[in-house]
């Protein structure tokens, strides 16, 4: 299950975080790479994600990035989200983590 | 000349024998610009080369060799991955040379991860390396492997695979490799035994001439003496002789021990799940999911692309009857610009016949393409999620309309039977008061509904019992109203293909069972058993 603590300021693009355990076999390998920068892209929102709550962050869009951080099978993902439709980026994003990327 | 024993890591099963073709690194030349603006241009070009080579084999074809390639045009399509390549081009390295020193990073990166699967990885950077350096230089370095031969390297990329031909035998021995990698994946799923990880692939003088692959045992012998071959030669008789009893076993429709017919269907995600596939193994096809089509389509596939995938579904299976069951979204398979992103519990949202309802112009497409597709075979459609009979009553008349519209333009349709999946329980308590064609009975999310338990979540999972009584009473009571109504009734959840549960299932009167086509010829031998 993922632990969402979303939080939103007053501000409208300040960054919401929350955080998913990946639950998907092998981790984000990757086809779980491409499905997640494949959604990521279809938002405007910067999204980004740490294996730790302070970073380091890599960028979500990017499969090159994601795939070097080379997330195993029960690691927390820490995601990190700012834009006009974060609120919605932030919410596909951890579905997609939380229902194994499909494959679980 | 000595045989050679290596012992290394069963990486694809099988036995195969057949001579060495040794894959050694292609040396490519290319005439460099001395001029960085031309090197990154030329860079550029040969990235967006490769990608679009990938993207064109890509349309060809489907399921686990399309996520295999798609991965790759995704990391040549993201910027971060020539970034080292681009500062070292601007102060004067070549572009082939800059590629390679970035790439060769990448590469070490993934060598040295410390899960197998991400080391795996490496031989998918190499075949992107290798593919950009060969546009860079204008020749073609994906090794040409000849069909039946057994190939020596250190590892192998996915496109020299692809390229051959392992219709005919032929066999894989790595140097390195893992069983992880995604050649691993394609040997098994073509059938050619491959064995990894057997060290330093060295020779005194000539390379071997012969090699005999154990993809059972993980062991390979180069120029083997004369007795070795011919006890292996024993062993592959033996060994196809049992695989072709088992073959002409699944090929025999299933009776169970006290002589009850069972039907046994095939579930399906794309037509390339049927190839090399005898339609003789099965009774017909009980479930092709669809979402696969909005998957590949990166989008919603238009009705023609619809209707020649369902035609080709219904040409293959001979006659036989096949159940295409329409889009199944949402819950577990989010398809982006249709589902609803961020529902707080997307099993209990807007997903299947619902979401289709409440998008009709998608739905319409699809139904028009079932339509069309009717007239070339037996075609039942079978609607997903429905829990109130109103839903079935929507889409029939939907249904109607598409057909009326198509025949009003001279277009060739026919209107097949509409049936429903069995999947909420509120529709196996009150099944009878469906107007349906057919029933389907989806036990996966039968049982989760039925239990309120997910199996993915590890805590709740060995409640997701789809043998619990609850959930076989539910199935008991769907057979029934089956019965009452004089509609067919079939099962395609996993549980179908679960042999502990055959006996259980055959109790409630079931006798239609859909499985995925590598559970046929067990589930054959688990029905032959019932009754006995």
């Amino acid at each position: 299950m993922h632990d969402v603590n979303a939080s939103r300021a007053a501000n409208a693009f300040a960054p919401l975080t929350a955080s998913a355990v990946l639950v998907n076999a092998v981790g984000l390998h990757a086809r779980p790479s491409v499905k997640l920068t494949q959604c990521a892209k279809s938002f405007v929102a910067k999204i980004e994600f740490a294996l730790a709550p302070d970073g380091p962050w890599t960028d979500a869009k990017s499969p090159v990035k994601v795939m070097r951080v080379k997330a195993p099978q029960g690691a927390t993902l820490h995601f990190r989200v700012a834009g006009p439709d974060g609120k919605a980026a932030l919410a596909a994003v951890l579905a997609l983590v939380h229902d194994g990327f499909g494959e679980a | 000349m000595a045989e050679i024993h290596l012992i290394g890591r069963a990486a694809s099963p099988g036995l195969a024998i057949g001579p060495v073709t040794m894959l050694t690194a292609v040396v490519t030349r290319r005439t460099a610009s001395d001029d960085p603006a031309q090197e990154a241009a030329a860079l550029r070009a040969a990235i967006e080369g490769a990608r679009a080579e990938l993207a064109e084999q890509i349309k060809t074809i489907q399921g686990e060799v399309a996520d295999i390639l798609e991965f790759q045009v995704a990391m040549l399509e993201d910027d971060a991955l020539a970034v080292a390549a681009y500062e070292v081009i601007s102060v004067g390295i070549t572009a082939d040379h800059a590629w390679r020193l970035a790439l060769d990073v990448e590469i070490a990166g993934y060598r040295a991860a410390e899960d197998e699967y991400f080391r795996a990885r490496a031989a998918d950077i190499v075949d992107i390396r290798d593919r950009v350096l060969a546009h860079l230089s204008g020749v073609d370095t994906v090794a040409r492997i000849t069909g039946g031969s057994i190939v020596a390297a250190d590892d192998i990329t996915p496109s020299a695979f692809l390229a051959a031909d392992w219709s005919h035998g032929g066999a894989i021995a790595l140097a390195a490799g893992s069983p992880s990698s995604h050649v691993a994946m394609l040997a098994r799923a073509r059938g050619a035994p491959m064995v990894v990880g057997l060290g330093p692939l060295s020779w005194n003088g000539q390379p071997p001439a012969l090699a005999l692959v154990d993809g059972d045992a993980g062991s390979v012998i180069f120029d083997p003496e004369p007795e070795t071959r011919r006890l292996f030669e024993q062993r592959m008789v033996a060994a196809n002789t049992a695989l072709a009893a088992a073959e002409a076993a699944s090929l025999a429709p299933a009776y169970t021990a006290d002589g009850r017919r069972i039907a046994v269907l095939l579930n399906i995600a794309a037509p390339e799940d049927l190839a090399g596939l005898d339609p003789a193994i099965c009774d017909g096809i009980g479930l092709v999911r669809t979402e696969f089509l909005f998957e590949a389509s990166h989008g919603l596939p238009d009705e023609d692309t619809q209707y020649a995938v369902y035609r080709r579904i219904l040409e293959w299976v001979q006659g036989r009857p096949v159940t295409i069951r329409t889009l199944d979204a949402g819950g577990d398979k989010p398809i982006p610009g249709l589902t609803v992103d961020g529902e707080s519990n997307p099993f209990l949202g807007l997903r299947g016949i619902r979401l289709s309802l409440a998008r009709p112009e998608v739905f319409r497409v699809q139904l028009r393409a079932l339509a069309r597709a009717a007239v070339h075979g037996v075609l039942k459609v079978m609607l997903p999620m429905i829990a109130v009979p109103s839903e079935l009553d929507r889409a029939g008349v939907m249904l109607d309309e598409e057909v009326a519209a198509l025949r009003a333009k001279g277009i060739a349709c026919a209107r097949p039977p509409l049936g429903i999946m069995i999947e909420v329980p509120a529709a196996a308590l009150c099944a009878e008061d469906f107007g349906a064609a057919f029933y389907s009975i989806g036990s996966n999310d039968l049982t989760q509904y039925t239990m309120a338990a997910a199996r993915d979540i590890g805590a709740v999972a060995d409640l997701n019992d789809a043998g619990n009584p609850a959930v076989l009473a539910l199935i008991a009571r769907t057979v029934e109203a089956a019965g009452k109504r004089g509609v067919e009734v079939s099962l395609c959840g996993d549980a179908a293909a679960d042999t502990r549960l055959t006996t259980a299932l055959l109790a409630t009167g079931l006798r239609t069972l859909s499985v995925a086509p590598l559970t046929v010829a067990r589930l054959k031998t688990a029905i032959a058993k019932v009754g006995s």
